[in-house]
């Protein structure tokens, strides 16, 4: 089978690149393991957490860092062209690249963030809140939101919080089976009579709340639960991310997912890329473990297999190694640098990656692969956690990547 | 140390991070809330059976073994394997009567297709079917598949065997149960076609069913039995050169998976000749060596179900891609979601309900795309469509049929 771009891995960054390359009239196949990263999202993608003006604050990163590698005028271009993707798709988020907004986390922390997701609650600044007291409402049973650490996380910037338990019929069946209480199975019978319940629940218990507070356990494969319960209630009405898997996570991986395919693009899930055959310094084609025999050729490839989560890079105990072409990586040799005990310290881990050149193309043993590149979290000398740029570095160097592939024709 | 012993299998559940992807995509726990989901049955389940059988649950025959938990899980745990594996060595309900009917494909099809035309209208009459789900738990809603009046077998050997002797290249056609008592004519299909590309279709000696029927009511005996047979009748095909092809999804998948993960019998030597019908042809088409021409009279507006060993095995795509090569054929994808019969399941009392809340999402996008007719490779998807949406079901392989230009494909590839 042939394509003009065979892409490896299908989460937030392999999709942002497929989906660039067929709105500009190529024929992309992405491959996929399994479902990504995406499936954890806390509702918000981050571009550059440590200051108030990501594209500022960029500048201070090494020079090896992806977003100095594209500069920050194209890491700028690519985080406004994001928007028009993500509202083809109908992923609706607001953020601006210049200046970090504000979310909540499931535990009640207060975070800098670029986009977030409409659903959630958003505020300019953790000092000017516009509610004085909100209701945090969770449901019986329900275990994977703590309305306990939102309303100190809240306190903290003097918002003080009612908390209520909601009980439902509809719960019960739910309830039988006790580790199947999840968001994602709550959000499947969250429809028609069950919204008009909660909505009559929410208008009499507000009290004198500002805004209302709830999981974000609505709209699994569309965000029109979403939109029903918002209109049904008086009050503005938010959700707060809840343990994952994470509902608003899943629809975006949905809603990307089907918007490349009806953009002409293959999407081939639950298939592993196994190795590739190189020529010339040319990778002419993968094979995978459902095609066997058929082997996937292409013009060029891109790499967005992601970070040890998503096995794009493997450890085992004497080494760290990108698992399909034994790419060039930068990781510490020694074990004991690879990580501290403390788990909230710098972790080294998190920077290794595959090493590129300037336009993201990957090598092995030091010999460039002219058209197979990375994008995502796969890529060295970023730490997502440390930075706040997993989303960014996973949206930017996609497109950034589509950009090179059109370019290099 | 034995692996039971050491508490360390080679089943893949140590592999699983936790993550509840799994449970996101199960089309069980999506309706039926006494099952424990395939993370809790699978890997969180498995550590625990490991250390005292007890914990075994019962609900876990609720798993339609469709396996889409294993196409999204990102940590390639087996989780599907795990469950069918844990029913067979730990549940203690044995097969009843019913289960043997249903699951002996093979035996009651060839009893049926000599006794067709009272089988058929026996089995469509309101009483019989109480009588049925009364004596047997059948469900009573359930239409039930016709039988044909001649086994497709009958028919090759006397029409069409002599004829592949002549041709240039050949392959072996595994029929599986319903091509041969319930609907032949996908069969002939399948020959007119490859014929009409110069490949002439033999049969085995003796094919016995895929056994799929009888690993999910639990017969392994029987089923490892057949699985055994088949294998020998495949080394022999591929000792004489050949492919061996299937149209059903679920017979293909059955061979080259469930033979080594389930009942534990090596099929590597002959894995990759497994093979099914879209497939090979596509190849044949992608590598050059075969070319198709179509009629030019032919229009029709058709949808896509993706069938759930279909997406396991990751070969919708030659299917699909075979189907877009029709000039006069639209293609509508309907999402890649379970029908809910998952084969013998949903024919069960006990599972009716959710076997049809499952299909639900499916039988109303079918119901709402206009299509004139859905195609699938799975027999069972299409009973339980036909029945439940009310639309036509046509195999890809009978489409292309319909739609080919015999002589001008002939003409194509050589063939006199
Ligand atoms: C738990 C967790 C939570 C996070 N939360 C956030 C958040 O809230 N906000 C944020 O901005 N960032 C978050 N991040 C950072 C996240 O890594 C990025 O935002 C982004 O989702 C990464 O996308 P990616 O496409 O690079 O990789 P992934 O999403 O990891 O996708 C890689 C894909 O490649 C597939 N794959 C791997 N190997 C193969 C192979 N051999 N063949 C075929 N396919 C293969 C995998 O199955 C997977 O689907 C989080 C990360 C983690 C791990
Ligand atoms: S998807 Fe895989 S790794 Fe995740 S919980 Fe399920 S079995 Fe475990
Ligand atoms: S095989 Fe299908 S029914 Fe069984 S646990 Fe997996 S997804 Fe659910």
């Amino acid at each position: 089978m042939r394509y003009d771009t065979i892409i490896i891995g299908g989460g937030l960054s392999g999709l942002c690149c497929g989906i660039s390359l067929a709105r500009q009239g190529q024929q992309v196949a992405i491959v996929s393991a399994g479902q990504s990263a995406l499936h954890f999202c806390s509702g918000s993608f981050e571009l550059y957490g440590r200051c108030e003006n990501p594209l500022e604050g960029i500048a201070s990163l090494p020079k090896e860092h992806p977003y100095r590698k594209m500069g920050i005028e194209l890491t700028a271009s690519y985080a406004e062209q994001i928007k028009d993707i993500f509202e083809a798709a109908a992923v609706k988020c607001t953020g601006e690249a210049t200046r970090n907004h504000y979310c909540l986390t499931p535990i009640g922390v207060i975070k800098p963030v670029w986009l977030t997701l409409n659903d959630y609650a958003r505020f300019e600044s953790p000092d000017r809140i516009p509610w004085r007291k909100v209701a945090l409402v969770n449901f019986e049973g329900y275990l994977d939101f703590y309305p306990q650490f939102i309303a100190s996380g809240l306190a903290k910037y003097g918002v003080k919080s009612d908390i209520h338990s909601l009980s439902l019929t509809a719960f019960d069946n739910l309830r039988e089976s006790s580790t199947e209480m999840r968001a994602t199975n709550i959000a499947r019978i969250m429809t028609g009579e069950i919204l008009e319940q909660i909505a009559a629940y929410l208008n009499s218990h507000a009290g004198d709340a500002e805004a209302l507070f709830l999981p974000a356990a609505f709209g699994l494969f569309d965000d029109t639960a979403v939109a029903e319960l918002r209109a049904m209630v008086s009050l503005p009405l938010f959700f707060i991310p809840t343990m994952p898997a994470s509902v608003p996570g899943v629809r975006t991986q949905i809603q990307l997912k089907n918007y490349f395919q009806r953009i002409g693009g293959t999407y081939l899930l639950g298939d592993n890329v196994v190795s590739g055959e190189i020529e010339n310094g040319r990778l002419k084609s993968v094979k995978t473990a459902n095609h066997g025999n058929m082997t996937l050729s292409a013009d060029n490839f891109v790499i967005a297999s992601g970070s040890f989560f998503s096995h794009g890079l493997i450890a085992s105990q004497e080494s760290i190694r990108e698992p399909i072409f034994g790419l060039d990586i930068y990781a510490d040799r020694v074990r004991e640098e690879w990580y501290d005990k403390d788990l909230y310290s710098h972790q080294a881990y998190m920077g290794y990656g595959v090493v590129t050149d300037n336009k993201f193309r990957c090598s092995i043993d030091g010999k460039c692969i002219e058209n197979l590149y990375a994008a995502g979290s796969i890529l060295a000398h970023q730490n997502a956690l440390d930075e706040g740029t997993g989303g960014g570095v996973a949206i930017t160097t996609a497109l950034f990547v589509a950009d090179e592939i059109l370019r290099s024709r | 140390m034995s692996q039971d012993k050491s508490n360390i299998t080679n089943s893949s559940f140590e592999q699983c991070i936790k993550c509840t992807i799994c449970t996101v995509y199960c089309p069980v726990t999506a309706v039926n809330a006494a099952y424990p989901g395939p993370k809790q049955a699978g890997p969180d389940g498995e550590r625990y059976r490991l250390k005292k059988p007890i914990f075994y649950d019962e609900a876990l025959k609720y798993c339609l073994n469709c396996k889409r938990c294993e196409v999204v899980c990102p940590s390639n745990v087996k989780i599907g394997d795990i469950i069918q594996l844990a029913r067979i060595k730990y549940s203690t309900s044995s097969p009843r009567l019913r289960d043997y009917i249903l699951a002996n494909t093979d035996l009651v099809g060839s009893l049926s297709t000599k006794m067709s035309k009272i089988v058929n209208s026996t089995l469509k009459h309101p009483d019989v079917k109480s009588i049925l789900e009364a004596t047997l738990a059948i469900d009573s809603h359930r239409d039930f598949p016709s039988y044909a009046d001649e086994q497709f077998t009958e028919w090759y050997r006397r029409e069409a065997q002599q004829e592949q002797e002549s041709f240039r290249h050949s392959v072996t056609y595994f029929h599986g149960c319903y091509v041969n008592y319930n609907y032949p004519q996908l069969g002939r299909d399948l020959i007119t076609l490859l014929n009409a590309v110069g490949y002439g279709v033999k049969l085995m000696e003796k094919e016995r069913c895929c056994g799929v029927a009888k690993i999910s009511n639990k017969l392994i005996k029987q089923a490892t039995r057949d699985a055994r047979r088949n294998l020998a009748e495949i080394r022999t095909a591929v000792a004489r050169g050949e492919e061996v092809i299937a149209t059903s999804s679920t017979c293909s998948f059955t061979m080259r998976d469930e033979y080594q993960h389930i009942l534990g019998l090596d099929n590597s030597d002959v894995r990759e000749k497994i093979n099914l019908a879209t497939r090979f042809i596509y190849r044949l088409i992608d590598s050059g060596e075969i070319k198709l021409a179509f009629r030019d009279d032919f229009k029709r507006r058709i949808a896509y179900h993706a069938p759930c060993h279909l997406e396991k095995l990751g070969w919708t795509i030659y299917s699909t891609s075979l189907l877009r090569m029709i000039p006069g054929l639209e293609l509508v994808m309907l999402d890649s979601q379970c029908c809910g019969i998952a084969g013998t399941y949903g024919f069960k009392r006990e599972n009716y309900r959710y076997s049809q809340a499952i299909g639900e999402p499916l039988f109303r996008q079918i119901k709402y795309s206009g299509v004139d007719a859905v195609a699938t490779d799975c027999e069972t998807c299409k009973w339980q469509i036909e029945m439940s949406a009310g639309v036509k079901v046509e195999h890809p392989i009978s489409l292309l049929a319909e739609a080919l230009d015999i002589e001008a494909t002939r003409a194509l590839n050589g063939v006199k």
